[in-house]
């Protein structure tokens, strides 16, 4: 069905008669073309593109939860492509592009606002680099703006401009940056999958891979038996290596906890994406009026999806260093995702490493934003064996040949990334 | 005036004043803000979240969803405060919040008008058309009438502290389980923090009137209070709410000064504790919840279990003529309660047909009528006035001002969820019970799920001894207090389907029954879909109150039992947390700490402008009178050095020292080029990288004598390089025999630089002939005395490409050895420089700093291919080997100049071919660092380019989009001034 105004009021006035699941609950078969693993936003977008690029419909994507319950319903929901390297910053401005279009490409309301983004610049050695990655965006046509002191504070003027340990002396803006509402985000890909005849499978959990005397990948165990396919494709992002594990494959990542807060909702403060220069804090203001806001990592390896409290002061030192009126605020909820930190905080999309397998991972602590760009590259990947151009950096083989993505020069330690 | 004549624990004479929405009222000390309003007949308090409904006071606890005010004003406003927790105290100032333009008209609440479009998850559906509508038309309407109260005017002047507790035994709630585990393990030796969230100890002890050893529940709290402080080993925490389960340590807010109007001098508004308990008991109790019923959210309908402690804890009646609807028989006892205090109880309505007699014979001794197996369908008024009853023969309405509403009761299993552990269904008592617990935790009282006082009592005192004997104290389980054993008889009921008008589910977010079911029939029918579907559980009292009532109608809908269908699990904070408690004082310049260089105090003197660098504060420039701009002070500064001498403090450099037989073996492995052969009295440069074949940082290193080294690292890597060395020691080489220490923080180091350093130095070492030319060649060290005997190492070396020593004298000297130097050098017309000019000389003479050394740059790159030695391995030479690190087109290090020498070159322009179109593909390398050189009389800059050294004599443009600039550059050779460094060697 797909919605309009007059399905609304229609449904309005008849009390909801004529609606419908926004997708089917499927059961799986027992063979498919192609077997996502994973009902996150990367696993279901996927899905989408394979059937709305490439005409592969006979797909399922088999969650072991509720569709959404990993990160793609944990996370700070920004989307930007302010990227410093050219293997990233075409991929991710691919990303907003799609983004701009997704309510009408879904039909689906993810609420997708283009607010902007402000990194906030404490130094000129900051200035310097922040110029330089504003230029790469300019050539990558992703638009960006320097701003200085005095165009920070019309803009942001309860941040602290007079007191600061470290004052702000500017900002890298990307306008087109933005927040998301990222549940819609699955239910939108989940409901635009279903669609075309994608079986979306929740609640059924992969615990191992069929595979034939080659070593060949051609299904997967689960909880609901066994499933035949073509080709199996990972989206499980902090889970990752639990799969992998069956495979006795060792991939470069790490899974990390990410902490993300919300405080209690108040009216309108923060126009946009704020993040600190001098401390690991950034935030935006949701559309019910919470603050949602993150910083560091917890910092040591772990699948237990909660954090602790030495990273929650951490975070909210950074909060207050820079925003002291939000000292009365509540914190209402905080929780813990499993993020997939590789060795150059950089993603993985590609073919293999074994016949019939297909890797997408990695996405660090900002695979949100990478979502729909994520899907029609892998979709791409799997329904052609080729990579797509715009995720041609991300091949697993970059950490043998050194042609690593580090946007940070943060070297090989995933939770330094 | 609802308050009554007599009773409660407030002091009736200590009334204080407060205001609500401008006008005065009056209150009494004990009372909350929720009772002193209820008390001046003030029914309407806020408005709800999406509809804009009228609300009241629903609870009497922090799980209020309705009663949010905007507390206090200015920098010290509070939103979203809970009227219901909030002490009453002399001129509080309270406002209602999120309505316009007042409390008792507001224009939003058209949207409740239409709720049959907006339901739930109506947004994901709608606000797609014109494409462009969203963000200009629908989202700033959107943001605007959401969100609640308004954020504070300004920084928050109150201050926050931190503390830590170490304890065997955490027992958090007060109520009879709580107090009974604290005695027993009190009484056994063990160190007890009893933690309560409210100001006063008693729990639901002071809201009741059951007695307890034949006396009034009071008398046991205060006799229960006084053992308690009579132990040493016993801390009690009121107003303490401990909010969250972590690894190993509980999170605890004690609210020190929230209940008075402006904390005392010094004292912290709040507190944040980290508890780290051996052993905790949870004894938080249980949560009254709500029936959904048509018009269940107007004011005037409240909690049975509320209205209870209204009346007896606080004196005041809800209402002047109440009915009851409920399913259990603690809301008769509210009744009875209220009805002998003097309030008028028309009628108890409940949906059981067998009610005990013994309970029903409590209602006829008081004359109250019952509706057995009746249910409220709808209500009306403003504020309530009319109930209507479907009594089983028929509808009937009451007219009645208050409407105790009770759905029995929810054990509080929330800290038992924080690591994970999922509550399970018990059916007996219709309710979730804990699950997993984290480690050491165990559940006493009514949050297991027993409700009666006497079970209550024993429960908490076994579990309290029992928690003492896993320690090791000898406890044996406690004779608990004598207690009635009242009726806990209930009937799991949740939802009146004949409801006329909305049924909240969710009073806040204003999600109803409806709203489930369409949740349900668009297949979100995951709990977790249901709630992120509709935002059931998701407003400021995350589903305390209406979680299971929801899942409760979700399981019908489907036609599943609740435990097929879910179960809630509940995140920390357990109750919501003030941002600031959080930071503490680490705010404002104490964001961090800051460290002043040895010299700071001097360089104040000399009119010194200061920066930021990472943790230091160091001189940027030194400005004279009649220089206008920073760039006339630097450019003074660096023809003064270039042409005679000038003196900077450089203490900021990391400094290493190392020692033992094995320390040149050990910098083999490290840096890229060789050390083991450096003589004794000789200084090196040395390169060091990463794992991954990046460099990581440069610096110098002398050796002092044999086995003694001394190391120097960038002020910005200082802590990683340290982290790097004692890594690669203890768990790479843990054979070689190398001790280390930072010592950062022990030498004050002062560089003097330019031609006529020699001579300042001179006047400074105690012996002259130790600094001189033959005895302190280029690259060389000397350990001596400066001042008169003070222990001083001298180095050599040049940073700015002149003459150059850097003197180390133990920091506390540091300030003098400064001092000395100017004066020294007062003949020689020394000047003090700062950073800005040390970058441009640096940049001058062409050696790479953070901008270059980046963490993304190879020492080929950065042009020191040839230092690295082939005849040795050392970290990061196996993977600086890989294919990458070979691609000619991986850009490198070049100096630019641009064409037209008027022009100014700009860090962060990118390189492009002349007449490329500005895309990423043409990109051919970016500007890293850039300056005016004085020296030269025109821009030079540093950068990365593609190809790197063969372009040199080549023309390219350094693009820079952002600052629409796009000039002409002429690629050079990395190095502006005395590339033969006859300078440094002088
Ligand atoms: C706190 C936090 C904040 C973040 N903030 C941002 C941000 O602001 N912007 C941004 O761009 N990114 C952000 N991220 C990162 C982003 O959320 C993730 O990179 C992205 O969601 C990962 O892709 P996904 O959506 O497919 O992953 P997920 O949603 O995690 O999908 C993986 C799915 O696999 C399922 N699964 C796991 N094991 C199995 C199995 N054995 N069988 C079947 N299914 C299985 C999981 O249940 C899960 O649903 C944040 C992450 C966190 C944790």
């Amino acid at each position: 069905m797909r919605y309009s105004l007059f399905n609304i009021v229609v449904n309005g006035l008849t009390g909801n008669r004529f609606t419908e699941p926004a997708w089917r609950a499927a059961t799986p078969k027992p063979r498919y073309d192609v077997v996502i693993l994973g009902g996150g936003g990367h696993g279901l977008a996927t899905a989408y593109y394979l059937a709305k690029n490439h005409g592969i419909h006979d797909v399922a994507v088999i969650e072991k939860g509720y569709v959404g319950g990993g990160n793609a319903g944990r996370n700070t929901t920004i989307f930007r492509s302010n990227y410093l390297l050219p293997g990233n910053e075409p991929f991710y401005e691919w990303s907003v592009k799609l983004w701009e279009g997704l309510e009408q490409t879904l039909n689906y309301n993810v609420m997708a606002s283009q607010r902007g983004i402000v990194n906030l610049i404490h130094s000129d050695a900051q200035r310097d680099a922040y110029a330089r990655r504003g230029n790469a965006m300019l050539l990558a046509d992703a638009g960006a703006r320097l701003l200085d002191r005095d165009e920070v504070r019309t803009m942001m003027p309860f941040l602290d401009f007079d007191n600061a340990r470290f004052p702000i002396r500017g900002g890298l803006m990307q306008p087109r940056a933005g927040t998301a509402r990222h549940d819609a985000v699955v239910w939108g890909f989940a409901r635009g999958a279903d669609k075309f005849g994608v079986d979306i499978v929740q609640n059924c959990e992969a615990t191992g891979f069929l595979r034939d005397r080659t070593g060949a990948v051609t299904g997967v165990e689960t909880s609901l038996g066994p499933i035949m396919a073509d080709k199996v494709a990972l989206t499980l992002a902090g889970s990752t290596s639990r799969l992998t594990e069956k495979l006795d494959l060792r991939l470069p990542i790490e899974s990390q906890v990410l902490q993300a807060f919300v405080s209690e909702a108040v009216k309108p403060l923060i126009p946009g994406v704020i993040t600190f220069g001098a401390g690991h804090f950034y935030v935006s203001q949701s559309d019910k009026g919470g603050l949602v806001f993150g910083g560091d990592l917890d910092g040591y390896n772990s699948y237990a999806q909660r954090g602790n409290l030495p990273v929650m002061e951490d975070v909210l030192e950074g909060g207050m260093a820079l925003m002291p009126m939000i000292g009365r605020l509540r914190l209402l909820r905080q929780w813990g995702g499993i993020c997939d930190m590789s060795m150059d905080g950089s993603p993985i999309i590609d073919i293999g490493p074994l016949p019939g397998l297909y890797l997408n991972c990695a996405w660090n602590y900002g695979g949100f934003k990478a979502t729909p760009a994520s899907g029609w590259c892998f979709a791409h990947t799997i329904a052609t064996d080729t990579p797509h151009p715009l995720s041609a950096a991300y091949r697993l083989d970059r950490f043998r040949t050194g042609k690593v993505i580090d946007e940070r020069g943060a070297g090989p330690q995933p939770n330094l990334h | 005036m609802s308050r009554l004549a007599k009773g409660g624990q407030i002091d009736r004479s200590r009334p204080l004043a407060f205001t609500f929405d401008d006008i005065a009222y009056q209150g009494y000390f004990g009372d909350t803000l929720a009772s002193a309003l209820l008390a001046n007949d003030v029914k309407l308090v806020g408005r709800s979240f999406k509809y804009h409904r009228p609300r009241g006071i629903l609870t009497a606890g922090s799980e209020e969803p309705n009663a949010l005010v905007e507390l206090r004003s200015g920098a010290r406003r509070e939103p979203n405060t809970r009227a219901t927790t909030a002490e009453l105290f002399d001129g509080l100032e309270a406002a209602s919040q999120n309505r316009w333009p007042s409390l008792a008209f507001d224009a939003m609440a058209v949207n409740g008008l239409l709720s049959p479009f907006f339901g739930a998850a109506f947004y994901y559906k709608t606000f797609m058309w014109p494409k462009a509508a969203w963000e200009k038309l629908y989202e700033p309407a959107i943001r605007r009438a959401a969100g609640l109260g308004r954020a504070a005017d300004g920084p928050d002047p109150d201050h926050y502290e931190k503390a830590h507790a170490f304890c065997d035994l955490l027992v958090i709630g007060s109520g009879p389980a709580g107090l009974e585990a604290a005695l027993a393990a009190g009484r056994a030796g063990a160190r007890v923090i009893l933690a309560e969230e409210d100001f006063a100890f008693g729990g639901r002890l002071l809201s009741e009137k059951t007695t307890i050893e034949d006396d009034t529940p009071g008398a046991y709290v205060t006799r229960a209070i006084a053992e308690l402080k009579s132990f040493t080993n016993v801390r009690l925490m009121v107003r303490t709410a401990v909010f969250g389960a972590y690894d190993d340590e509980y999170g605890a807010l004690e609210r020190v000064a929230d209940h008075v109007a402006v904390p005392a001098p010094f004292q912290p508004r709040q507190r944040l504790w980290k508890i780290i308990p051996k052993r905790v008991v949870l004894a938080a109790g249980a949560m009254d919840r709500p029936i959904v019923f048509g018009g269940n959210d107007r004011p005037g309908v409240m909690h049975a279990a509320a209205a209870q402690t209204y009346v007896n804890r606080f004196g005041v009646a809800p209402a002047k003529t109440s009915a009851v609807f409920s399913n259990n028989d603690a809301a008769w006892r509210a009744a009875f309660d209220a009805h002998d205090a003097g309030a008028s109880v028309k009628a108890i309505v409940d949906v059981r047909t067998d009610v005990s007699p013994e309970i029903t014979g409590g209602a006829q001794k008081r004359g109250i009528r019952t509706i057995l197996g009746g249910k409220v369908v709808s209500t009306r008024g403003k504020t309530l006035g009319i109930v209507s009853v479907e009594t089983g023969h028929g509808r009937e309405t009451l007219y009645v001002d208050g409407l105790m509403m009770s759905g029995g009761f929810s054990p509080n299993v929330h800290l038992t969820c924080h690591h994970g552990g999922k509550p399970s269904w018990d059916e007996t008592i219709a309710a979730f019970v804990p699950g997993k617990c984290p480690p050491g935790m165990t559940v006493a009282g009514a949050a297991t799920g027993t409700f009666s006082l006497a079970d209550c009592l024993a429960d908490g005192g076994r579990k309290g001894a029992a928690a003492a004997r896993d320690l090791g104290f000898s406890a044996a389980d406690p004779t608990p207090p004598r207690a009635e054993s009242e009726a806990t008889g209930q009937k799991p009921f949740w939802w009146v389907h004949e409801s006329k008008g909305l049924a909240f589910v969710d009073f806040q977010n204003d999600v109803k029954a409806k709203d489930v079911a369409l949740a349900h029939k668009e297949g979100f029918s995951s709990v977790e879909h249901l709630k992120r579907y509709t935002t059931l559980g998701m407003a400021t009292d995350q589903g305390k109150l209406g979680n299971v009532a929801g899942l409760a109608i979700l399981a019908e809908v489907s036609g599943r039992t609740i435990p097929q269908t879910g179960t809630t699990m509940f995140r920390p904070p357990w109750t919501p947390v003030a941002l600031a408690a959080f930071a503490g004082h680490h705010r404002g310049p104490d964001f961090r700490p800051t460290r002043p260089t040895p010299s700071h105090a001097f360089a104040e003197e000399l009119g010194g402008q200061f920066v930021e660098a990472g943790p230091w504060l160091r001189a940027a420039y030194f400005p004279h009178r009649g220089e206008p701009t920073l760039r006339d002070s630097v450019n003074r500064e660096v023809l003064a050095v270039r042409e005679r001498v000038g003196w900077i403090d450089v203490s900021t450099f990391g400094k290493i020292e190392l020692s033992g037989p094995d320390v040149g073996a050990f910098l083999d492995r490290v840096y890229i080029n060789t050390f083991s052969t450096l003589k004794p009295g000789k200084v090196r440069y040395g390169v060091m990288l990463r794992e991954d074949g990046i460099v990581m940082d440069d610096g110098t290193t002398t050796r002092l004598s044999e086995d003694r080294w001394a190391m120097t690292t960038t002020t910005a890597n200082a802590g990683r390089v340290y982290q790097h060395l004692v890594f690669c020691h203890q768990v790479l080489w843990p054979e070689l025999d190398v001790r280390m220490a930072s010592t950062t923080e022990q030498w004050a180091q002062i560089a003097i630089a330019g031609p006529r350093a020699r001579d300042v130095l001179q006047g400074v070492v105690d012996d002259a002939a130790a600094v001189s030319a033959e005895a302190l060649p280029y690259m060389g060290a000397a350990e001596t005395t400066v001042m008169g005997g003070v222990k001083a190492r001298v180095f050599r070396v040049s940073f700015s490409g002149e003459l150059g020593y850097e003197v180390a004298v133990p920091a506390r000297h540091g300030e003098a050895l400064a001092r000395a130097i100017a004066k020294a050098g007062a003949a020689q017309d020394i000047v003090p420089y700062g950073l800005e000019a040390l970058a441009v000389m640096r940049i001058e003479k062409g050696h790479v700093s953070g901008p270059e050394l980046n963490g993304q740059t190879s020492a080929a790159d950065l042009g020191f291919a040839r230092m690295a030695s082939t005849k040795k391995d050392y970290i990061g030479r196996v993977l600086a080997g890989r294919e990458a690190f070979r691609d000619p087109r991986r850009p490198s290090l070049v100096g630019i100049k641009p064409v037209d020498r008027t022009q100014m070159l700009r860090a962060g322009a990118h390189f492009l071919k002349p007449g490329a179109k500005p895309t990423t593909g043409n990109d051919q390398g970016w500007l890293s660092s850039a300056t005016w050189s004085p020296t030269l009389g025109h821009s030079i800059g540093l950068g990365f380019l593609v190809g790197g050294s063969a372009m040199v004599g080549e023309v390219f443009r350094a693009w820079d989009g952002l600052r629409g600039t796009d000039i002409e550059v002429e690629i050079c050779a990395p190095c502006f001034i005395d590339p033969e460094g006859v300078r440094l060697r002088g």
